[in-house]
């Protein structure tokens, strides 16, 4: 104990490996008391909020997508809600399912490169997957194989999974035929037994332990399913707003050391993403999933943020039974090619244009994700603003770590490195996007 | 035979295009095999503190701090290629330069904007010297490997300067215009097989515009449909704003 209490720590992580985007982790320990606990958001800012201005609607989707490589598709899918919602237009029924199959395909391919690529790699000892590629082969195809599986059914769907084509404002440029729909349906049937594979690999791994309760946020509705496309949003506080009221949940605030803005709610922080998803929705999961989470002793409400990857693991079952149900109803009813779209920029007035100021928030792979646009009677954007999960995660990540390390000032700097540069990969965090976030620096040797 | 070093490296983007690879499959390994890859931030912690033979440039060239990175990694580097359109031509994040730098600062970070300095954007050939070309956004997976395998093999990889809209037609889709709609086919370099079109939506032009437009024939076509001009200068300008700096640097 004497010697903790003398303790000079200083980590200095720049630009944290294995995340999406560049950031920092600053720790300054001084003679045992944490002086400094930063995650450093150092992204170079892109200032998409501010291009769209003076733009058309119909453009916001293309736009907005190219926010994230990760989550193009959540972005294209928050955008078009948000659009649609200051348009004053409905989507269809089948143009909602067939969103929701694409926002599966969405977790499920960004869940997989995280668990296997990014978060493994710690859990196995090593820098990278590159060495993995030698010592397990087999565990490297399997995740290179269900990531191109999630792909390719993007690739039918939408054209790509990075920046997706057919997905617009109004509905789809392009619709599966039947065809389509069988492959879609063998691409993803074929791809069970490596998710099973995937559940058992994944229980053996051993996470760290810590808790630290926190406000957990997500959409919630009152539907039988697992909601990540539409709905409220709630929190397990007990705050339940409409997404109209998005900013009285997010209240953004800027700190010196970050180009990302923060969030906080109730408490000094709250959580988003597979974690709070599953902490507030876990009833709604499919039977499979809730199997997954039984075996691996997971019981919500779960305060362990290493735990993120178990959660997007139990949400990886879930993606792939619903969005195989999603296919087997549309090859049972059929798709309705007379709902196909042709938009551009509305040349042809297809979709009716009035002034208005629409918000869409979906379930990114991250957490909430808010896009917000108010456009005058000619459908050009006069403001906009995007509200991107780890952006409301950061804050909460800080925390984390203020009240992780005063526990490990026991063990070495490069142990208190690896834990924390660990705890800020369970969040899967994505800084390009967030563009307002990692490598970690300890100070003040 | 020493496998070539190779490296990725981001700038300002959205790191899709590093994703793409990522996005091969198992036929990454085979690509992965015929390199020696020592530095991907993206999805390695691995570091490399000699020289490069290949360093791959995504993301667009935004801060002071970017330049003097980008100058330090050319100065590594046998052979730069410029990857993905936000390093080929700005990409959309040459949207900003349309605007007052001060003002989008404070539009985006409020009365805190000091913190976050930025310069106009720029692509990776406005800074330094580029040997190779991928176009797109994101980058065309075909494309990628056969300007991969001309750097490998040190012969210069040629991109068809020929507009979107010959591979359209062999495509044989009805072209935009016939239904309505502007496109920017016409003026756009080809080589991702009028990917887009395919699926029913317009080409944005995000691989650049072909060296010598048809102008004429473009106008020709905007006044035939009655098109306005300001649409389809706003169009070109969102992937396209920062060729007018290779103009200034030509004058």
């Amino acid at each position: 104990m004497k010697k903790m209490n003398h303790k000079n720590i200083s980590v200095n992580v720049e630009y944290l490996t294995r995340v999406e985007g560049h950031g920092n982790i600053v720790v300054d320990v001084t003679n045992g008391v944490l002086k400094k606990c930063n995650l450093e958001i150092v992204e170079a800012p892109r200032f998409f909020e501010a291009m769209l201005r003076g733009r058309s609607i119909f453009e916001a989707q293309h736009i907005t997508s190219r926010i994230c490589g990760i989550c193009a598709c959540a972005h294209t899918l928050a955008s078009v809600q948000a659009a649609e919602d200051a348009l004053g237009i409905e989507p269809t029924d089948q143009t909602t399912r067939l969103r929701e199959l694409l926002l599966d395909m969405e977790i499920l391919d960004s869940h997989i490169l995280h668990i296997y690529l990014l978060a493994a790699p710690d859990l196995l000892g090593v820098k990278s997957f590159v060495p993995l590629i030698d010592t397990h082969p087999k565990v490297i195809r399997r995740a290179l194989r269900m990531k191109k599986t999630c792909n390719d059914v993007c690739d039918i769907l939408v054209g790509r999974h990075i920046h997706p084509i057919s997905c617009i404002a109004g509905g789809f440029t392009k619709l599966p035929h039947a065809k389509d729909l069988e492959s879609m349906h063998s691409l993803l049937m074929g791809m069970q037994p490596d998710m099973d594979a995937t559940v058992d690999l994944a229980l053996q791994l051993k996470f760290p332990e810590f808790e630290r309760e926190t406000e957990y946020v997500g959409l919630v509705n009152d539907g039988p399913g697992y909601p990540l496309l539409t709905g409220d949003i709630g929190s397990s506080d007990g705050k339940r707003v409409h997404k109209k009221d998005y900013k009285k949940v997010t209240n953004e605030f800027i700190v010196e050391h970050s180009s990302a803005k923060y969030a906080r709610l109730s408490r000094e922080s709250y959580a988003v993403g597979a974690l709070a998803r599953t902490n507030l929705n876990f009833n709604k999961l499919c039977a499979g999933a809730k199997m997954v989470a039984n075996a691996a002793t997971y019981k919500p409400p779960v305060h362990n943020p290493y735990l993120n990857t178990v959660a997007q693991l139990i949400e990886c079952v879930h993606c792939l039974d619903h969005s195989i149900g999603i296919i087997e109803y549309f090859m049972e009813h059929g798709i309705r090619q007379e709902e196909l779209m042709l938009v551009g920029l509305n040349e042809k007035h297809n979709l009716p244009v009035k002034a208005g100021n629409g918000v869409g928030a979906v379930e990114a792979p991250r957490g909430t994700l808010y896009h917000n646009y108010e456009t005058d009677d000619q459908g050009i954007i006069k403001n906009a603003n995007c509200i991107i999960p780890t952006a409301q995660n950061i804050n909460n990540i800080e925390h984390d770590m203020k009240s992780l390390v005063p526990g490990i000032l026991d063990k070495t700097e490069q142990e208190i490195t690896l834990a924390l540069e660990m705890l800020v990969r369970a969040y899967d965090p994505c800084i390009s996007c967030s563009a307002h976030f990692l490598d970690v620096r300890f100070e003040g040797q | 035979m020493i496998k070539p070093k190779v490296a990725f490296f981001d700038f300002a983007c959205c790191e899709g295009c590093q994703l793409q690879v990522a996005n091969f499959g198992e036929r990454l390994l085979d690509i992965i095999g015929s390199i020696d890859l020592v530095e991907f931030r993206e999805v390695m912690s691995e570091k490399w503190d000699k020289n490069y033979d290949i360093s791959i440039i995504e993301g667009s060239i935004t801060t002071e701090h970017a330049m003097e990175r980008i100058k330090k990694i050319r100065d590594r580097s046998k052979i730069i290629m410029a990857y993905g359109s936000c390093a080929t031509i700005g990409g959309v994040n040459g949207m900003k330069n349309n605007f007052d730098l001060e003002d989008i600062r404070r539009y985006v970070y409020g009365k805190d904007y000091a913190f976050y300095p930025t310069i106009k954007t720029r692509a990776v050939h406005q800074v330094v010297d580029v040997d190779y070309f991928v176009n797109g956004c994101p980058v065309y997976q075909p494309e990628f490997i056969e300007v991969l395998k001309s750097a490998l093999l040190g012969i210069p990889y040629h991109i068809p300067d020929k507009a979107v809209c010959v591979e359209c037609k062999l495509n044989e889709n009805v072209c935009m215009y016939d239904r309505g709609i502007t496109c920017l086919g016409p003026v756009t370099k080809a080589g991702c097989n009028s990917w887009c079109i395919n699926h029913g939506n317009i080409c944005y032009g995000c691989r650049g515009m072909v060296t010598n437009p048809a102008e004429n024939a473009m106008k020709d076509v905007i006044e035939m449909y009655h098109i306005s001009l300001d649409l389809v200068m706003k169009k070109m300008d969102m992937y396209n704003k920062c060729r007018e700096l290779d103009e200034e640097d030509e004058s």
